[in-house]
């Protein structure tokens, strides 16, 4: 292979199968560590509003530390440094690790997200909950988040995509997917532009029209709740 | 400090009492170098595919969108990587330090044109037109008019945009820039300077420590735009 050639069609076409195989352990990582995400920024969220304030407030430190650091080194820490803790450190493999390290961390953007929509369910139906002798449990699961989750929805596939682009991270905790397999390739014959062109371009595909589809989701979501007052600090960037 | 066990507070003065406090200082020197270059350039960036993006000819408007889309659609890291290892094919040898600030300006930059694009569109159109009625010219219009208006509202958001940088930079050590993670990383714990979780907990901290003048500048910022003017 002389480097002469700045894109080499052979060689991009045989490698694209390897690359496109390694596709699906960074979709299941994305979906496993986005459900995981959902799971415990509700629990994040519910556990803010909690009456016992120590309790809130230790919750919204955890979420700010985790949301101010970097995801990288979080990883690191899952995959290298948690074993090591006495007591309650545990082995991980290292996709376990990186779910739960994803998920950790998006579960904190999303506890935001969560709570925006809480915050937008106005006074009145607590009040009519009450009134109406509801217990917690019924207020929050037949009045509240029925009504606080919908809005938000589209807000949470914008993270979904976030997230997705975020994966390749996994790499460094030597998890195979796109990028480790494109580097792993690129190591082998020294060419690396076609192997990480193609994951570029394999993210580009699969996130864009991802992205115009949840920006014409919020847009009619926009629309049926024109409601305001919703409130979201430190919120990403629409996509 | 009785909730501390003794080897980690041995572990603790071990560090505090020999270079690997020198070391981690040059990395945080490194990280917060990272930090401020890539946010210079990523605002610089910001502005130019901002307007980019509500120019009047077709022309500027696809090149603005094409490099807006295509650096949100890819991944930070794959965009890292290309420009590392890519770059010097075209025999542009940039040191790993420039390849991580440029791919993290071009990467937020996009990010942050959004943010210029919807604070300026975000302006009412009243005000454009009676700045013409006045008989302003676009950049008296500009000047005068629109940005003072619209860059109290691209503050907030440029201070999360700072926030998120923050964290990004942490990607370089993945291409051997010797920011603070490499130096914790690649260093101090294969020399033995205190335990692996201990270091990786340090190592977090010190991210969260960077992190906190611009969280709370951003949590000011935002409590103040709230406050008057136009906050969506």
């Amino acid at each position: 292979m002389t480097s002469s050639v700045i894109w080499n069609w052979e060689y991009a076409v045989a490698v694209f199968p390897i690359i496109f195989q390694a596709m699906w352990v960074t979709l299941s990582a994305t979906v496993l560590g986005f459900m995981l995400a959902l799971i415990l920024g509700l629990a994040w969220a519910l556990a803010r509003r909690s009456t016992f304030k120590p309790l809130a407030w230790t919750v919204a430190g955890i979420v700010e530390f985790i949301r101010s650091t970097p995801l990288l080194v979080q990883l690191f820490f899952l995959y290298m440094a948690f074993p090591q803790i006495p007591y309650i450190g545990v082995t991980l493999d290292a996709f376990t690790a990186g779910v739960i390290g994803l998920g950790v961390h998006y579960s904190t953007y999303l506890s935001e997200i969560y709570r925006s929509g809480i915050e937008s369910i106005p006074k009145g139906q607590w009040e009519a909950s009450t009134a109406l002798n509801f217990s917690k449990v019924q207020t929050w699961t037949k009045v509240i988040l029925p009504q606080a989750i919908p809005p938000v929805l589209p807000m949470f596939g914008n993270y979904l995509i976030v997230m997705f682009k975020e994966t390749p991270l996994l790499a460094a905790i030597t998890v195979v997917e796109m990028l480790q397999v494109s580097l792993i390739i690129g190591s082998q014959s020294f060419r690396y532009i076609e192997p990480i062109t193609i994951v570029g371009l394999l993210f580009l595909l699969l996130s864009y029209p991802s992205a115009l589809l949840v920006r014409r989701l919020e847009q009619k979501m926009k629309n049926r709740y024109a409601s305001g007052n919703k409130k979201v600090t430190r919120e990403e960037v629409t996509l | 400090m009785p909730c501390f066990n003794h080897k980690l507070e041995q572990d603790v003065i071990a560090i505090l009492s020999t270079d690997a406090w020198i070391l981690l200082l040059q990395g945080v020197s490194v990280t917060v170098q990272l930090l401020v270059y890539s946010a210079i350039f990523a605002f610089i960036i910001a502005f130019v595919a901002g307007f980019g993006r509500l120019s009047k000819y077709g022309i500027v408007r696809g090149i603005t969108i094409t490099y807006v889309e295509f650096f949100r659609g890819t991944s930070l890291l794959v965009q890292l990587f290309w420009f590392f290892y890519v770059l010097p094919f075209f025999g542009l040898e940039l040191p790993a330090l420039m390849v991580g600030v440029m791919a993290l300006a071009m990467n937020y930059g996009a990010y942050a044109s959004e943010i210029v694009r919807s604070s300026v569109l975000a302006i009412p159109k009243e005000q454009t037109e009676a700045a013409i009625a006045l008989n302003m010219t676009y950049w008296q219009r500009m000047r005068r008019v629109i940005l003072p208006q619209a860059i109290k509202i691209m503050l907030p958001g440029f201070g999360n945009i700072s926030i998120e940088l923050l964290k990004g930079t942490a990607l370089v050590v993945l291409i051997g820039v010797n920011d603070v993670t490499y130096m914790v990383k690649q260093i101090l714990i294969p020399s033995g300077a205190g335990t692996q979780y201990e270091m990786y907990l340090l190592l977090l901290v010190i991210y969260f420590i960077l992190a906190l003048p611009l969280i709370l500048t951003a949590r000011w910022l935002e409590r103040r735009a709230s406050l008057g003017g136009y906050s969506r």
